[in-house]
C-alpha cells in the first residue's frame, strides 16, 4: 500500500512565539528599571545581564564548539583593563567600553590563530595560562599598581542616576545584540556546521565541514561577548582590582550556570544564569561554603544530569523555545484515511 | 652564573615531581585532572595534621600515600569512571568542579593561614651542601630532584616491566579489547588513579617543605605541572623531566630579567612551544630546512 506523506517544515511555532514574548517583556522591564527601582535595582540588573552574557558565551564555546576553556577571564579582565586605560587617556568611559569590546574581538581572533590547534584539556588549561599571563602583565602597569587596582574615575563625569541608567541600557543592548547574533549564526549555514561538529567532529570533517573556521567563528563571538561582560562589570562596579577580574571564580560561575541550565542549548544558559543570579543573591554572603555548594551542584549535574534543567524541560515542550533547528511535522494521509 | 644554573635545575626537579602524577593520568587515562593541584594541597594538609600529632614525616608520607591511593580509587569509582563515559568534556568539567570544592573546603577547614612542613624536619629546610667555588646548594632541593628521578624511574619500570603496567597500558589503549582479554578495566583504571594520587603525596611533601602554602595554592601547582607536561610532550615520563627543566630555566631567566618576570618567563615559554607545534609552523620550518639543504 502506498503511503503518501505531507511534510511541513517550519521554524519554531507557538512555543517560540511565547518565549519571544516573554523575553521581550523581560527586556522591557529591565529597560524600565531606572524608573521602577532606582540605582540599586539597576546595579543588580547589570549583574544579571553580565551573568547571562557569560553563560551564553561559555555555553556557545563548550556546548557548540566543544571547547572547554578555564581562561575566558582573559577576555573579561583584558576588556575591563582596556576600558580603564582608554578612560585614563581621556576617552569617554562609554566609548571606551565599546572600544574595549572591539579589542576583545580582536584579541579573540589573534588567540584563535594558535589556541585552536589545541584540543580538550590542553586547550582548557592553555587558555588559563594566557589569562594568567595577561593578569601578570596588567599587574605590571603602574596605573594599576599590582593587586591594589584603581577605579573608573572618569565615570564621575556623569551623575550617579544617569550613569547607572546608561550602564543598564548599554548592558541590555549588548546582551540582546549578542543573543541575536548567536541565534542568527546558529540558523545560518555555519550553524549547521556547528551542530555537525558538536555531534561528531571527525564525521563532519569527512563531509567537508571546515572545522577550524567554524570553531574560530564561535570562539571570536564568545571572546567578544565575554569582553563585553567584563567592560560592563567594570562600568557597574567602577573598581578594578586585577584579581577580581582574572580570578578563577568566574570560570566556576560559568561552569555552574551552563551545566545546571543545560549544555548546548541557549535556553539552558539563560535558565542557568537566572538561577545563579537568584542563588548568588540568597547565598552569596556564605563565602567559601557557597562556592563548595556551587561546585558540588555543578559536578552532580555533570555526572547525573549532563543535559541540565533544560534537558528535562526542552523535550516536554511542543517545538523549540529558541528555534535554531527546523520543526518537521508529518501528516500521514493514508493512516488518516484508515482512521 | 653557575649558581643560577644549579638552582634552576633543582627547581626543575620540583616541577618534575609536581608533574608526574598529572602526566601519568593523562597518558594512561587520557584525563587532564584539573583537581591535580588541589589534591596535592589536600595531601599536604594531611601531612601537616599528622606532623602536629607528633608523627615523623617519613611515616606520614607512607600513611598519606596509602590514604591518597584509596582516595584515588574512590574518586575513580564515584566520579571519573562515570565522567569518562560521557565524552571528553565531562572529565574536565567534573575535575574542575572537584578542584573548586576541595579548595573551598580546605579554606573552611584550615583557614587562610599559610603553612609549612619545614618545622617537622629540623634543620633540613635550610641545610646546604658546599660545592667547590663557594657555591652553596640547598640539601632539600637536591633531595627533591633525586626523589623526582626515583619516582619517574619507578613509574617507567612499573609501566614497562610489570604485569600491572601492561594491564594499565592495555586499558588505556583500548578498553573494550582489554576487557575482552579478561582484564578488569574498571579496577585497573582505579588503581592507575590511585597511583597518580599517591605520587601527589611526594609532590605535597616537596611543596610543603620548600615553601609556604595555603588552601588556594593548588591552582598554581596545577599550572606549573601542566606547563611542564606540555613543554615536555607526551610519551615517556622522562619527557616530563625535560619539560620541567625547561620550565624552570625559563622562569629563572625571566626572574633575572625583571623582578616580576619569573612566572611570565614560564608562560611565554609555554606559548612558544604551543606555537612551535602548530602544523603550519612546522611545515614552514620543514620547507625552510629543505630549501637550505638544496641550496
Amino acid at each position: 500500500m502506498m503511503t503518501q506523506s505531507l511534510i511541513t517544515v517550519t521554524r519554531g511555532g507557538a512555543t517560540a512565539q511565547i518565549t519571544l514574548a516573554l523575553l521581550a517583556v523581560a527586556a522591557l522591564v529591565l529597560a524600565g528599571l531606572p524608573w521602577l527601582s532606582g540605582i540599586g535595582g539597576s546595579g543588580r540588573a547589570v549583574a544579571l545581564l553580565v551573568y547571562i552574557l557569560l553563560a551564553v558565551m561559555w555555553n556557545a564555546l563548550a556546548g557548540f564548539a566543544g571547547l572547554v576553556s578555564i581562561g575566558q577571564t582573559l577576555f573579561f579582565g583584558v576588556a575591563a583593563y582596556i576600558t580603564i586605560r582608554l578612560a585614563d587617556a581621556g576617552v569617554d568611559p562609554y566609548v571606551a567600553i565599546l572600544l574595549a569590546i572591539a579589542a576583545g574581538a580582536l584579541l579573540g581572533w589573534i588567540t584563535s590563530l594558535f589556541m585552536l590547534s589545541l584540543s580538550g584539556g590542553e586547550f582548557a588549561i592553555g587558555m588559563w595560562v594566557l589569562s594568567s599571563l595577561a593578569h601578570l602583565c596588567v599587574n605590571l602597569d603602574p596605573l594599576i599598581q599590582g593587586e591594589t587596582g584603581t577605579s573608573l574615575i572618569a565615570l564621575n563625569a556623569y551623575a550617579l542616576e544617569t550613569r547607572s541608567a546608561w550602564t543598564l541600557w548599554l548592558a541590555l543592548a549588548v546582551t540582546v545584540a549578542v543573543l541575536a547574533a548567536l541565534v542568527v549564526l546558529l540558523r545560518s549555514r555555519t550553524g549547521a556546521a556547528i551542530t555537525a561538529i558538536r555531534d561528531d567532529e571527525i564525521g563532519s570533517r569527512s563531509i567537508g565541514v571546515d572545522v577550524i573556521r567554524t570553531k574560530r567563528i564561535v570562539f571570536v563571538l564568545a571572546a567578544t561577548g565575554t569582553a563585553a561582560a567584563g567592560a560592563l562589570w567594570l562600568a557597574s562596579n567602577t573598581t578594578f582590582q586585577p584579581r577580581a577580574y582574572f580570578g578563577v571564580q568566574w570560570t566556576a560561575y560559568m561552569l555552574f550556570m551552563v551545566l545546571v541550565g543545560g549544555l548546548g542549548r541557549i535556553e539552558g544558559a539563560l535558565i542557568g544564569a537566572l538561577l545563579f543570579f537568584v542563588i548568588e543573591t540568597l547565598f552569596g554572603a556564605f563565602g567559601a561554603w557557597y562556592l563548595v555548594g556551587l561546585g558540588a551542584v555543578a559536578v552532580g549535574f555533570a555526572l547525573f544530569l549532563p543535559n541540565g534543567i533544560w534537558g528535562w524541560i526542552g523535550p516536554r515542550l511542543p517545538g523549540e523555545a529558541i528555534p535554531t533547528g527546523y520543526l518537521i511535522t508529518e501528516i500521514n494521509k493514508t493512516s488518516r484515511e484508515e482512521n | 652564573m653557575m649558581g643560577l644554573v644549579i638552582s634552576a635545575a633543582l627547581l626543575g626537579g620540583y616541577y618534575a615531581i609536581l608533574a608526574t602524577g598529572l602526566a601519568f593520568m593523562y597518558s594512561v587515562m587520557n584525563i587532564i585532572n584539573l583537581a591535580h593541584g588541589a589534591l596535592i594541597v589536600l595531601a599536604a594538609y594531611g601531612l601537616y595534621v599528622l606532623g602536629t600529632q607528633g608523627i615523623a614525616l617519613p611515616v606520614g608520607i607512607v600513611v598519606m600515600s596509602v590514604a591518597m591511593f584509596a582516595f584515588g580509587m574512590l574518586l575513580h569509582k564515584t566520579v571519573l569512571s562515570r565522567a569518562s563515559g560521557g565524552g571528553e568534556l565531562l572529565p574536565l568539567l567534573a575535575t574542575f568542579g572537584i578542584a573548586i570544592i576541595l579548595d573551598n573546603l580546605m579554606f573552611q577547614t584550615f583557614g587562610a593561614d599559610n603553612l609549612s612542613l619545614a618545622p617537622f624536619v629540623g634543620d633540613l629546610s635550610w641545610a646546604s651542601f658546599e660545592l667547590p667555588g663557594d657555591i652553596f646548594v640547598g640539601q632539600l632541593s637536591v633531595y627533591i630532584l633525586v626523589a623526582a628521578l626515583i619516582i619517574i624511574a619507578l613509574i617507567e619500570t612499573l609501566m614497562r616491566r610489570t604485569d600491572l603496567g601492561r594491564r594499565i597500558q592495555a586499558t588505556s589503549q583500548d578498553r573494550a579489547t582489554a576487557s575482552l582479554l579478561g582484564i578488569n578495566t574498571g579496577r585497573t583504571a582505579a588503581i592507575a588513579t590511585g597511583i597518580a594520587l599517591a605520587t601527589g603525596v611526594f609532590a605535597a611533601t616537596a611543596m610543603g617543605l620548600r615553601s609556604a602554602w595555603g588552601p588556594y595554592s593548588g591552582s598554581a601547582q596545577l599550572l606549573f605541572a601542566f606547563e611542564a607536561v606540555v613543554i615536555g610532550g607526551i610519551g615517556s615520563m622522562w619527557r616530563v623531566l625535560i619539560g620541567a627543566m625547561i620550565l624552570a630555566f625559563a622562569q629563572s631567566i625571566g626572574a633575572a630579567i625583571h623582578p616580576q618576570g619569573f612566572l611570565i618567563g614560564g608562560h611565554l615559554t609555554f606559548l612558544i612551544v604551543v606555537f612551535y607545534r602548530l602544523p603550519t609552523w612546522r611545515n614552514a620550518i620543514a620547507k625552510f630546512r629543505q630549501a637550505r639543504v638544496q641550496a
